[in-house]
């Protein structure tokens, strides 16, 4: 039976191979992204990024301003500056970088600043660890900004030059992170897709676009950009009296950027012929699915191709991945899960004295529903830990065996994966 | 189908940049691949791995490789029954290595017929043709030799990643390899 598939303007044999690492395609699409302004401080496992980058201004093929700042705290500061005045700006960390920097990540989101900063996730000390998991991505969860988190390098790539675009939308307005997993995405190479140069320009419809504002003292609305010709002032003190009413707008952006991050999605596949589930979510066989993992960045892949596995011997199991982390995708994540019998959470970091992050977020979605499914809490891959096809067997053979006793209680909802006893 | 591939080198021997050679050649086929090192910090001369997927479809998975197609070893002093470990039953083994293969069973634990078993003695011909014992290329010729990829990718890979005159003397030793690579 024949139907009908979308033929994108570029499709495929119009694209450019390219054999790169996770890092080096966030490089390329922010090279492709006309940036006016990066600010970067080196940290493994994200220092390709900015090598690579620093190429591309050595050799005059950006017009970007770089800056070698000396600090993290330096670079996110150079970024609001940047951004403040006007201009496309990017930045790039990992773990403690981002610690560093996050006194500064809640002033470009509270400023409404757009801009995108590469998040290539590693552990936080102590002890001292360069490898992945998620740790750094929940410390900035409460930022204000929005997280997107990726699978592939492909999708790296795509995400970053996305990310621009979410950001800037005149509604939205908020600086947007992209998350890849240290190691199992930045330096791995695979071969990837990418537009030609003028095609992004035309995506992003060529340099960042101000936002209008009012200012009480100007007859007509004006740029919120900080111009000398027309003042205008930022970062104002707000106390018990306007600080409140001043943060509601962000939620408010916040909501709208649940829809702006599903149209640009399909935006892109209306582009390459790519798409990731909604944008927000990517399913994998959850309608009828009596058991479902949830998970995000690179392990989702690894989890997939075993449940693939199962489904072929008939189990009915299925994949959620979260790919948008905040906003978080409630409605998708309730519709997708209500008539799960059985959810299991990954979390790849721990917040000590809780449940993992990602765990209390599809907790709270759930809790509404009348016929819940059981949760259960998986913490796996800290410090880099690998998590194998087989330890993704052991796992689902478990939750199998959950489902036949038909509940599970509460000591045995929080577990670890491939920890030694 | 998906083929997996584990090499085994010292730090500063080029496993890694073999590794995303072959990701590289086969690339040029249509096939979709993945190529990644074992992460940490590398140090010259300490045994290190290096991995490389090879799919039709999309690579989904981001794992390590833990059961090998093929496993590929660069320096023969790290011959040890280690390096059959998780070998898929009838996999290859392709080593760097001159001299009687008897040895080669005896250092791997294994017995005739056990993998299919390629020797190429690459360090020989490195010594000849690139007055130097990197071997990383020469031990592409096994991949060539057991059809995995073509060596016309090979050449094309290698062609992009070094200077004319280097890839011109690894081009001419792939070749020699390949010749002299012999199953046993």
């Amino acid at each position: 039976m024949s139907r009908l598939e979308l033929i994108p303007k570029y499709p495929r044999e119009k694209q450019i191979m390219l054999n790169v690492n996770g890092d080096e395609a966030i490089a390329y699409a922010v090279k492709q992204s006309y940036v006016d302004v990066v600010a970067a401080y080196p940290i493994t496992p994200q220092t390709i990024i900015v090598e690579k980058f620093s190429e591309f201004v050595a050799n005059g093929e950006v017009h970007t301003e770089f800056v070698a700042v000396e600090s993290e705290h330096s670079a996110m500061s150079a970024c609001v500056g940047a951004a403040a005045a006007g201009a496309r700006a990017f930045t790039a960390t990992s773990a403690q970088g981002l610690a560093l920097m996050v006194e500064i990540l809640y002033i470009a989101s509270g400023l409404r600043l757009p801009m995108v900063l590469a998040v290539v996730n590693r552990a936080l000390s102590a002890p001292i660890n360069i490898h992945n998991d998620h740790a750094d991505a929940y410390l900035m969860r409460d930022a204000g900004w929005v997280m997107l988190f990726a699978e592939n390098v492909q999708e790296a790539y795509d995400t970053t030059i996305q990310a621009f675009k979410i950001s800037e939308h005149p509604e939205v307005q908020l600086p947007v992170s992209v998350h890849i997993d240290g190691f199992f995405l930045s330096h791995t190479l695979e071969n990837i897709h990418v537009l030609p140069d003028q095609a992004v320009y035309e995506f992003l419809g060529g340099p960042r676009k101000l936002a209008k504002v009012k200012v009480d003292y100007y007859d007509e609305e004006v740029d919120y950009a900080l111009d000398p010709a027309r003042p205008l002032s930022m970062g104002n003190l707000a106390l018990y009296d306007y600080y409140f009413e001043m943060k509601i707008p962000q939620l408010k952006a916040m909501e709208k950027a649940v829809e702006v991050i599903k149209q640009v999605n399909e935006e892109w596949y209306q582009l390459t012929g790519r798409k990731y589930g909604n944008g927000l979510v990517d399913p994998y066989m959850v309608e009828d699915a009596d058991i479902v993992i949830v998970a995000m960045g690179s392990s989702t892949g690894t989890i997939r191709s075993v449940v693939k596995k199962y489904r072929e011997k008939g189990v009915k199991i299925g994949v959620l991945r979260i790919r948008s982390f905040r906003p978080f995708p409630h409605k998708d994540v309730r519709e997708l899960l209500k008539d799960a019998k059985l959810v299991a959470v990954m979390d790849k970091a721990i917040g000590p004295g809780q449940y993992g992050a990602l765990y209390l977020d599809i907790a709270a979605t759930l809790y509404h529903e009348k016929n819940r499914p059981v949760l259960i809490d998986y913490v796996y891959g800290l410090g880099g830990r690998d998590l194998s096809p087989s330890m993704i067997e052991e796992m689902i053979n478990q939750l199998l065996k959950d489902l036949e006793r038909g509940y599970v209680p509460e000591e045995e909802r929080f577990r670890f994966i491939g920890v030694r006893a | 189908m998906i083929t997996e591939i584990r090499w085994h080198s010292r730090g500063g021997q080029g496993g890694w940049t073999a590794s995303n050679l072959t990701a590289i050649a086969a690339s040029y086929e249509g096939k979709y691949v993945q190529s990644f090192p074992a992460f940490g910090p590398e140090r010259s001369g300490a045994p290190i791995l290096a991995f490389t997927r090879i799919s039709d479809e999309p690579i989904e998975i981001h794992s390590m490789i833990y059961n090998p197609d093929i496993v590929v070893v660069l320096d023969y002093t790290l011959l040890s029954p280690n390096i059959v470990s998780g070998l898929k039953p009838g996999g290859t083994i392709i080593t760097n290595y001159t001299g009687d293969e008897e040895q080669v069973f005896k250092a791997l634990g294994i017995k005739r017929g056990d993998y299919k078993v390629v020797l190429i003695p690459a360090s020989k011909l490195a010594l000849e043709i690139l007055k130097s014992k990197i071997t990383n290329t020469a031990m592409l010729a096994g991949l060539v030799k057991i059809g995995l990829i073509k060596l016309e990718s090979v050449e094309k890979a290698i062609s992009e990643r070094f200077s004319k005159p280097v890839a011109e003397k690894n081009i001419l030793l792939v070749k020699k390899a390949l010749e002299e690579a012999r199953e046993v």
